[in-house]
């Protein structure tokens, strides 16, 4: 069946319209991955930006002796639901602190309660006509205004929204972080040397692949059960401490430690070492003088990467009890802590709005750092990347 | 003692001594060879050899009472173990010291002691997968001396919050003995919200894959690789937030407008969010391997006159269809080993159905509530969380086996190294 060349012609405009076709499909895909980034970032910065903000109103307190004991006293009716609870709480301290309070009255710009605090931000809030009047009044007059909320940043957790804060749960990620650090670095990096300048070919390295692999595939919810039965149950780590969670979260990093610092090791072309062998060093030698400082950024990379993965980790920590309520800082690595993803987790859970703002503030928080980390170690990677 | 200050004085013990040893040790050696002696190695490395023999019994003795510990609660006091592990740990330092003599070969000790530190730190990530392993094992296997294996498989009914009832004796026992550990309902979520979470990622990954290697310019691919992997690094339970407060109302209110009914918890919003967690894995993955499809094929098919699309459809993707099913695998474990998303944002309530747009939970979901929740750690309610992560453990070790396999077989079929 012989086709005319118009059919032969009209055919081919065809199949180049599908392979056009293909093209812009395949190209969608891409798109469509970089619109819902944007969507997903302009969505929590919309959500995030007004916790930034706190609003403050300026009531007269009036330091009698009644207030000392019943702090709604200090503040007039109209204000007392107005003003944040945990303002009031600390007024008997204070008075018991300062001697020269009692009996005066004075102006302060005081931390107003949520319910003012999502009212001002033009959000639903739980008042009553009344209070509403009272705000708009307050507005007028100057008398309430939202500021710069630095509470959120040196406050730790609270049942109050207006007084709750990230600065516990920054130090326990600190704190976490220094133990995953100091477990996985050395022992990620010490493996990586065995078995790229040690390790014959034999079956224990073969089978300490197949094992590394298999560790950076398991879920890391996993890893909590492992911290829960062997750091906590079996050693007897406090439970919530930032030992037992660094120590988790170390093992599900060493794979990535490893891996990444196996490849820096390769990078680092062989005349260097025939070099050091060939004026009569020993192999350790030869790896610690000149292999392990040469490809240093690209294990500093790699674990600045795995440090970052850790850090965002939330599942295993779950398991082995950081999501605990903890309104002071932890002073040291066997006390109970919290880290930034478990706060957002339990601020997510919360049914007050403004835990929502707040949620999503620290959000952008927890994604900033893990930013500024991963610019980092590409900074790293571009500023040291040598090329042989 | 606490628990802190007995590790702290460990460690600063140890230092001391490894400081002190470092010290004595180089003094010493730099004095022999001052002594005119001709020595085998350099004064540092006697001075490691020193700290070596002191810190070494003392490391391995804290290690080994620590185990001790662990299996015999309070077999001894903590202090006990320090004092010895120091008390040994400047035994050697004398020892070690007494050592340093122009004739030992320093050098060569430490490089045999380098070499057996570097295998013990490597035999970590051993420990650690048999630390999972065994430790998952062990309680999994408490949990089925109390219910029944069978009924755990393919039982319907998951409500350990009943056992805990019946235990109490206030409740009526419902269905036989063990009638509250059917974990079914609870695969089937984890196999929906998967499979949602696949339908997403796997045309938007492979795609994506496709425009990066075959078509775009590099100035391209140097911007959407990194983008794609900002998408890898968002921490899950940022994602969990997403889907929870975002995405859910949305698929609530786009139901509702065609006249469904969607629960606030449906499958749907953690499926599509968990999806789009995924496409990098996919991405990446298809990435590196269709473009390690030979040009070669490429060259031949195009020579033959297809045009590019034919190429693509009928040389490269078969070619490089082992890697992208390995990729797949691999986001497929992923997805079922996902946690906090489904927390967050799928329902709690252990559903049968194939409704996506109803409440239904996963596997995952069921640890996280198992160990947070007030039980004891010895009731079944507990143990079934290891139960769960056993099955959880195993179907993703197979996945990844299979999915490491395909590649292989790529690798080995075209000859490609870098993958």
């Amino acid at each position: 069946m012989a086709q005319s060349l118009d059919d032969i012609s009209r055919q081919l405009k065809k199949r180049h319209r599908k392979s056009a076709r293909m093209k812009w499909l395949s190209m969608s895909a891409l798109i469509a991955a970089g619109i819902f980034l944007l969507f997903f970032l302009a969505d929590m910065l919309i959500k995030g930006m007004p916790a930034f903000q706190q609003a403050y109103i300026q009531v007269e307190v009036d330091y009698n002796e009644r207030a000392a004991e019943l702090p709604l006293a200090a503040v007039e009716a109209d204000y007392r639901e107005l003003v944040s609870r945990g303002y009031l709480r600390l007024i008997p301290g204070r008075m018991a602190e300062d001697d020269s309070l009692l009996g005066t009255t004075q102006t302060e710009w005081v931390l107003a309660d949520d319910a003012v605090d999502q009212y001002l931000k033009g959000g639903k809030a739980r008042l009553k006509d009344k209070q509403v009047a009272v705000i708009d009044r307050m507005v007028e007059e100057g008398r309430a205004e939202l500021r710069f909320n630095t509470g959120f940043f040196t406050n730790g957790d609270s049942k109050l929204p207006e007084m709750a804060g990230l600065a516990s749960a920054a130090i326990g990620s600190v704190l976490v972080l220094i133990v995953t650090l100091a477990f996985a670095f050395p022992v990620g990096v010490m493996t990586a040397v065995y078995l790229e300048e040690f390790a014959p070919d034999n079956r224990f390295t073969r089978f300490l692949e197949i094992n590394i692999n298999n560790l950076a595939a398991i879920p890391s919810i996993l890893f909590g059960l492992l911290g829960l039965a062997i750091f906590i149950n079996f050693f007897g780590a406090p439970r919530s401490s930032a030992l037992a969670g660094g120590l988790t979260l170390g093992l599900m990093t060493l794979p990535i430690i490893i891996i990444t610092s196996r490849a820096a090791l390769r990078a680092v072309p062989d005349s260097i070492r025939q070099a050091a062998y060939g004026v009569g060093a020993t192999r350790w030698q030869t790896v610690r003088d000149h292999v392990l400082p040469l490809s240093m950024p690209g294990i500093l990379t790699g674990s600045i990467i795995g440090l970052a993965q850790a850090l965002g980790e939330t599942a295993p920590l779950i398991i082995i009890g950081m999501i605990a309520y903890i309104p002071d800082a932890p002073g040291s690595f066997t006390q109970a802590a919290t880290v930034l993803p478990a706060q957002i987790f339990t601020w997510a859970g919360m049914p007050e709005s403004a835990y929502v703002e707040r949620t999503a503030a620290g959000i952008l928080v927890l994604l900033s750092v893990l930013i500024t980390l991963n610019a980092t170690a590409v900074y790293l990677r571009k500023k040291f990347e040598h090329r042989w | 003692m606490q628990t802190d200050q007995i590790l702290m004085t460990f460690f600063a013990g140890v230092l001391f001594l490894g400081v002190l040893g470092f010290f004595l040790g180089r003094s010493k050696a730099a004095r022999v060879r001052a002594g005119g002696a001709h020595m085998h190695s350099q004064p540092d490395q006697y001075a490691w050899f020193t700290v070596l023999s002191a810190a070494g019994p003392a490391v391995v003795v804290a290690m080994l009472a620590a185990i001790v510990l662990g299996v015999f609660e309070s077999a001894f006091p903590g202090w006990l173990a320090v004092v010895g592990a120091l008390g040994l740990g400047a035994f050697g330092l004398f020892v070690g010291l007494n050592r340093v003599r122009p004739e030992l070969r320093a050098r060569d000790s430490l490089e045999r002691a380098v070499k057996w530190v570097l295998i013990g730190a490597a035999s970590i990530s051993i420990l650690a997968t048999f630390g999972i392993l065994f430790s998952i094992l062990f309680e999994a296997i408490r949990f089925f001396q109390m219910e029944s294996f069978w009924y755990f498989i393919t039982g319907t009914n998951w409500a350990p919050g009943d056992a805990f009832l019946e235990g109490a004796g206030r409740a009526e026992a419902s269905e036989g003995p063990s009638g509250n550990f059917g974990a079914l309902p609870l695969f089937a979520g984890t196999f929906m919200i998967t499979a949602i979470a696949m339908l997403v990622a796997v045309p938007i990954g492979v795609s994506a894959a496709i425009y990066m290697s075959e078509y775009a310019p590099s100035k391209v691919r140097d911007v959407a690789k990194p983008v794609l992997e900002v998408l890898a690094g968002i921490p899950t339970v940022v994602y969990g937030f997403f889907a929870a407060i975002t995405v859910a109302p949305l698929i609530v209110s786009a139901a509702d407008s065609v006249g469904l009914e969607a629960s606030f918890n449906n499958a749907l919003a953690p499926g599509i969010v968990m999806g789009i967690m995924i496409i990098p894995f996919i991405s990446s993955l298809s990435d590196d391997v269709i473009s390690s499809v030979p040009t070669a094929m490429r060259q031949g098919s195009l020579a033959l006159g297809t045009t590019r699309n034919e190429t693509i459809r009928h040389v490269v993707l078969p070619a490089a269809l082992p890697g992208i099913v390995s990729a797949t695998l691999l986001g497929v474990s992923r997805a079922l080993g996902e946690t906090m998303i489904v927390v967050m944002a799928a329902g709690m309530r252990p559903n049968l159905t194939a409704n996506p747009l109803e409440d239904m939970t996963t596997v995952t979901v069921s640890i996280v509530s198992a160990l947070t929740g007030d039980n004891e750690f010895e009731s079944a309610a507990t143990l079934s969380a290891f139960a769960l992560g056993l099955m959880l453990f195993v179907v993703t070790l197979a996945l990844n086996f299979v999915s490491v396999v395909m590649i292989r077989r790529f690798r080995e079929k075209y000859a490609v190294n870098n993958l």
